[in-house]
């Protein structure tokens, strides 16, 4: 039954010499405040059965039940190594001070179990009622009740339960908060100035990260906020990272990333503080946390998630060459469209001035009138451009616009504003024309 | 005025130019803007490369860059 070790075997030497503390006493002292009785005589008591002295053996030297127990658990603890059980948990109850209390049983037999706090708090949840588990577990007695009793160290219930449970139970939480919703997806900047990268100092992400925003957008600046990313600390630590990105208040986007590691490394980016904590900052989120198939739920709730730390650099920044491409090109297509503008507004300016000499040839009042309108379209025409292209304004010597030959006469004083200066002329001779553009003769 | 702002209006001023319809003051207020745009946004891309820098908080609970010592 007890594989490879005889109970006589582990009861020798080894047993004398094995201090009795640890867990089995601690245990004891955990549960009842007591402090265990002195040890144990029993088995010296089987090798000289011929000493009525000796305790337990006779009335005289009748032993306490605790004495009993606590030799029957060392025996029992220094015989059989932590073995691995399958059975199906019953009436776990979780304890205020984090044990729990549970029995595993099949359709023979069943058997009381604890599981201490300090093993509890590795494990991601409780199993539930009825769930079959595979616990490993040492064998030993509870002296109080005088209970065979296994302390399991671990369990796992089959197809990763215990830690889809978890995550599933923290998933439902926050997804009925609306934390991963697709509305709240943010669009990356096109050209981040600064990128944060929430992760530790020591592990490789930051190098993949630093080498492909080097490579495709060197102006683009890197910030890293260390964070333990494994063990206990790990939750607190990414937080209180995420929270220097966010009151530090200068970068664009935010990668949040990790390594490659076990379920257990990746367990800190599927605690609900880090969750929360990305999904909560105020910057766009890139989570790249493990490896492609592991998904946490810092993915979920991140603005977008890239398989590799190096995947999401190439997300937050683009090729630096390409937006120089576009911005020339952007110089080019202003300049020709500014051209194209100017000659199109020329052409429309040529057209109100034939309109002009038009006019010219109507009776005098509605001459006027008509002067008076064209005068105003020329005006809105605008002058700084139509003068860069060669045409000048003329004004009289009291810088009033004059739109007309017929409002000059020979001998007046003229300014002529170019688009770089001004000249100063007086009219000579005046001539008229019906048809055609006016164009003051100076 | 960020980046991407600055591109986008630098296109949607091409546009408005190329479409002809305006009367060459706008059109000239609009080029003039484009110029101004497409300055800043050559200014951004020329922009010194950094070194990495670590987040630390201070005594004083300010949040400061400082070099990344590797």
């Amino acid at each position: 039954m007890i594989p490879r070790r005889t109970g006589t075997d582990r009861a020798g030497p080894e047993r004398a010499g094995t201090p009795r503390t640890g867990t089995g006493k601690a245990g004891t002292e955990d549960l009842f405040g007591e402090v265990s009785p002195p040890p144990r005589p029993v088995a010296r008591a089987k090798r000289s059965p011929a000493t009525a002295a000796e305790p337990g053996l006779s009335p005289e030297s009748a032993i306490s039940i605790a004495m009993l127990t606590l030799a029957t658990r060392d025996i029992l603890e220094g015989a059989v190594e932590p073995l691995w059980v399958r059975g199906e948990v019953v009436g776990l109850k979780p304890h205020r001070n984090g044990h729990w209390y549970f029995t595993l049983k099949d359709a023979e037999a069943q058997i009381r179990c604890v599981t201490w706090a300090s093993d509890a708090r590795r494990l991601p949840a409780p199993p539930d009622e009825g769930m079959t588990v595979t616990a490993l577990g040492k064998l030993t007695v509870f002296p109080a009740r005088g209970e065979l009793q296994l302390r399991v160290i671990t369990m796992e219930a089959a197809g990763d339960g215990l830690w889809r449970k978890a995550f599933e139970q923290v998933r439902r939480k926050l997804d009925a908060e609306g934390l991963f919703a697709a509305e709240r997806k943010r669009p990356l900047p096109l050209l981040p100035r600064c990128i944060a990268v929430v992760t530790s100092t020591d592990g490789a992400v930051l190098h993949d990260v630093v080498s492909v925003i080097k490579r495709r957008c060197r102006i683009t600046q890197v910030v890293v906020s260390h964070a333990a990313v494994q063990g206990d600390d790990a939750p607190a630590s990414l937080v209180a990272a995420l929270h220097r990105v966010a009151r530090w208040g200068h970068a664009d986007v935010v990668i949040l990333g990790r390594g490659g590691g076990s379920r257990e490394d990746l367990w800190a980016f599927n605690d609900e503080r880090v969750v929360r904590a990305a999904a909560g900052m105020p910057v766009p989120v890139i989570s790249a946390v493990g490896h492609e198939t592991d998904v946490t739920l810092c993915d979920l709730a991140a603005d977008q998630r890239a398989a590799t730390p190096s995947a999401a650099a190439e997300l937050a920044v683009p090729h630096l060459a390409d937006l120089v491409r576009r911005v020339r090109q952007l110089g080019i297509d202003l300049r020709d469209a500014g051209v194209a503008h100017g000659e199109a507004a020329g052409e429309r300016l040529a057209a109100a001035g034939v309109a002009v000499s038009r006019a010219a040839a109507m009776p005098i009042e509605r001459r006027r009138l008509e002067l008076e309108g064209l005068a105003g379209r020329l005006h809105a025409l605008s002058p700084l451009a139509t003068l860069a292209r060669g045409y000048a304004v003329v004004t009289d010597d009291r810088n009033r616009v004059i739109t007309s030959a017929l409002a000059v006469a020979p001998g007046d004083a003229l300014v002529a504003r170019f688009s770089d200066g001004r000249v100063t002329a007086r009219a000579e001779r005046i001539t008229p024309e019906l048809d055609g553009a006016v164009e003051g003769e100076l | 005025m960020n980046f991407e702002k600055r591109v986008q209006r630098l296109e949607e001023i091409v546009r408005a130019l190329e479409s002809r319809e305006m009367t060459l003051d706008k059109g000239l207020r609009l080029f003039e803007e484009g110029i101004a745009c497409l300055r800043d946004a050559s200014e951004e891309l020329a922009r010194a490369e950094a070194a990495v820098q670590v987040l630390r908080e201070r005594t004083d609970g300010i949040i400061e860059a400082r070099d990344l010592r590797a």
